[in-house]
């Protein structure tokens, strides 16, 4: 595996607006103070006058894209996740989703493999805050291959979308022809009869690892990655569910709200199945290396393996 | 339109204020009252607007940051034919389109959603930044509270508005003094408005919002000033035109009852009586 191409879905984020410039005259790119981190840079050096940067004022910058949206622009609004969608929760709702403003907001630095700066600036709720305001569509990429396609996605969408991306690189996974990006459908990466593993952003990968060693101790696990929470693919999931029995959800996220409640809502309602929720387990994230956070908070393949393990029992 | 034909008018919109709210039972003819001479002189006089058109390309745009005063905001549009004057009755009724505060996607002539304070002059500014990437013409206008004011948002949009010399802009303060919790002085002085608004680099304007003719000065030297945006802090008496809901507090948010309403309808009949 140490050949296996790694990049941060917080560069692919910006690649793909540099890429989608040209296409879509109405694309601007708003930031607040951190273009350098959001990686939006490659898109201002090449569209100068579409790139604005706000300052250090995430509800204004989230108010302004409204009001960009109502003449016609198709904005993206970035940021890290805590701003994004906590700071600015409000303006979110009430100035972009309420009217129905065609706002996407490109939220980096997502979860706790944010690393080093430690729990304030770790999002675990973000996927929550979002999920719960109507009309607002909510994706979380995987990969770089899977981040672009949520951008293009998101821009050829009417309304407003919130984007997870991370900071730390992962893995490609997506990297084949048949590849193929669909908003609101889930991707069955692995299939399995014994248990299915719902997974999203950059714990598809370490999920599919995980089925890998299950697969070693006779756990035929299936493996879907969910890239869009909102609207969830709740055919998919049922059918898995009505499958295998038990589900197993995997996000870099609080188990209160985010992957792991849609599937449960989703399952309790049409297809009631034990479900384990792996995620950040309603606690704040601290310091340290991402890697070694994601190990510690039992987000790894090896943290996954042994909870999948446990539950199988 | 004149000094008497818009006199007259606002004094129309008022009446329209106190009978919405009056039918609504709820609703706040306060402020609607007091920033009823600046709606009409936008919308009648100031702005490039089409009531058939509410939507057309190149019209100047309007934003309620204090969008609890709907019902001044609703009268105004009735008035100029965006919907039927009719319709205010049915404001804050389930199933109408009128609702408790500003909705773009179901009011004709209104551009933008709000109702929270302070996030309205940020949506005003991205319409204004807007104009000046595609190198348009409208121009944009934001009503705010001076209670209002206090909110951080509206000053981390005057930064930004300031900062790009966004000369399409116009924001307004409807200073009328008081806000629920009473005199703002006694709140949370938001005072010295017009020094804060230069301090953030714009141009500022302080007039009387009952008298028309400083109304229209101010919108001109708005029009006429380059390089930066405008503010203008429009002095008002909360209520005004209705005896007992002058410079009253207790007025901000209550609907008059039926007794209460006719005295209302009463005193804006002798107003219009007067504008001969």
């Amino acid at each position: 595996m140490a050949d296996v191409k790694k990049i941060a879905t917080r560069e692919s984020y910006g690649n793909a607006l540099a890429e989608l410039g040209k296409d879509y005259p109405d694309l601007v790119v708003l930031d607040a103070d951190l273009a350098a981190a959001t990686k939006t840079g490659v898109f201002k050096k090449a569209f100068p006058d579409r790139h604005i940067d706000c300052g250090i004022a995430e509800c204004n910058m989230v108010g302004i894209a409204a009001g960009l949206a109502s003449t016609g622009k198709i904005p993206f609004v970035s940021s890290f996740a805590m701003f994004a969608s906590g700071r600015a929760f409000e303006q979110v709702r009430n100035s972009v989703g309420y009217p129905k403003l065609n706002v996407k907001i490109g939220a980096t630095h997502a979860g706790i493999s944010v690393g080093e700066d430690g729990a304030t600036h770790q999002c675990c709720e973000d996927l929550a805050l979002m999920r719960v305001i109507p009309g607002m569509v909510v994706m979380n990429p995987s990969d770089d291959i899977e981040a672009k396609a949520a951008v293009k996605a998101a821009l050829d969408y009417q309304g407003p979308v919130y984007i997870r991306f991370g900071r730390l690189a992962v893995p490609v996974i997506n990297d084949n022809p048949e590849y193929k990006f669909e908003l609101g459908k889930g991707v069955v990466l692995r299939e399995g009869k014994d248990v299915t593993l719902v997974a999203t952003g950059l714990e598809v990968g370490e999920t599919l690892a995980a089925a890998e060693k299950l697969a070693a101790d006779g756990i035929d696990a299936k493996v879907i990655n969910i890239h869009t929470i909102k609207p969830l693919d709740e055919d998919l999931i049922v059918a898995a569910a009505k499958e295998t029995g038990k589900v197993v959800t995997v996000e870099e996220h609080s188990v209160i709200g985010g992957l792991g409640s849609a599937v449960c809502d989703c399952l309790a309602a049409k297809a009631p199945t034990q479900v384990l929720k792996i995620g950040v387990n309603d606690t704040f994230g601290e310091s340290g290396p991402a890697v070694e956070l994601i190990k510690k908070y039992g987000l790894d393949s090896e943290g996954i393996y042994a909870k999948v393990k446990e539950f199988m029992a | 339109m004149d000094t008497l034909a818009l006199k007259k008018t606002a004094n129309e919109v008022r009446k329209g204020v106190v009978t919405a709210v009056h039918s609504a039972k709820s609703g706040h003819p306060g402020g609607s009252l007091s920033a009823a001479d600046i709606l009409t002189y936008l919308y009648f006089e100031e702005m490039n607007i089409d009531p058939k058109d509410p939507k057309k390309e190149d019209r100047d745009r309007f934003v309620l940051s204090k969008g609890h005063i709907a019902p001044g905001f609703y009268s105004t549009l009735a008035q100029r034919g965006f919907f039927p004057v009719e319709d205010l009755k049915t404001l804050r009724h389930v199933g109408s389109y009128l609702q408790g505060h500003p909705d773009m996607k179901h009011i004709p002539g209104v551009d933008m959603s709000s109702g929270s304070l302070g996030q309205g002059g940020s949506a005003a500014v991205g319409m204004a930044l807007a104009g000046k990437l595609d190198d348009a013409s409208y121009r944009v206008y934001c009503l705010f509270g001076d209670g209002e004011i206090q909110e951080g948002q509206v000053w981390e949009a005057a930064m930004f508005a300031g900062a790009r010399k966004l000369d399409n802009l116009v924001f307004i303060v409807d200073n009328n003094g008081l806000q629920i919790d009473g005199n703002i002085e006694d709140v949370c002085s938001p005072y010295p408005i017009a020094d804060k608004f230069k301090a953030f680099n714009f141009n500022v304007i302080e007039i009387d919002a009952h008298d028309f003719e400083q109304i229209e000065g101010a919108f001109k030297k708005a029009r006429e000033t380059k390089g930066m945006p405008t503010a203008i802090i429009a002095k008002s008496t909360k209520g005004k035109g209705v005896s007992f809901m002058e410079n009253q507090a207790s007025w901000h948010g209550t609907a008059p009852n039926d007794e209460q309403y006719a005295q209302a309808i009463a005193d804006l009949e002798k107003i219009g009586d007067s504008l001969k």
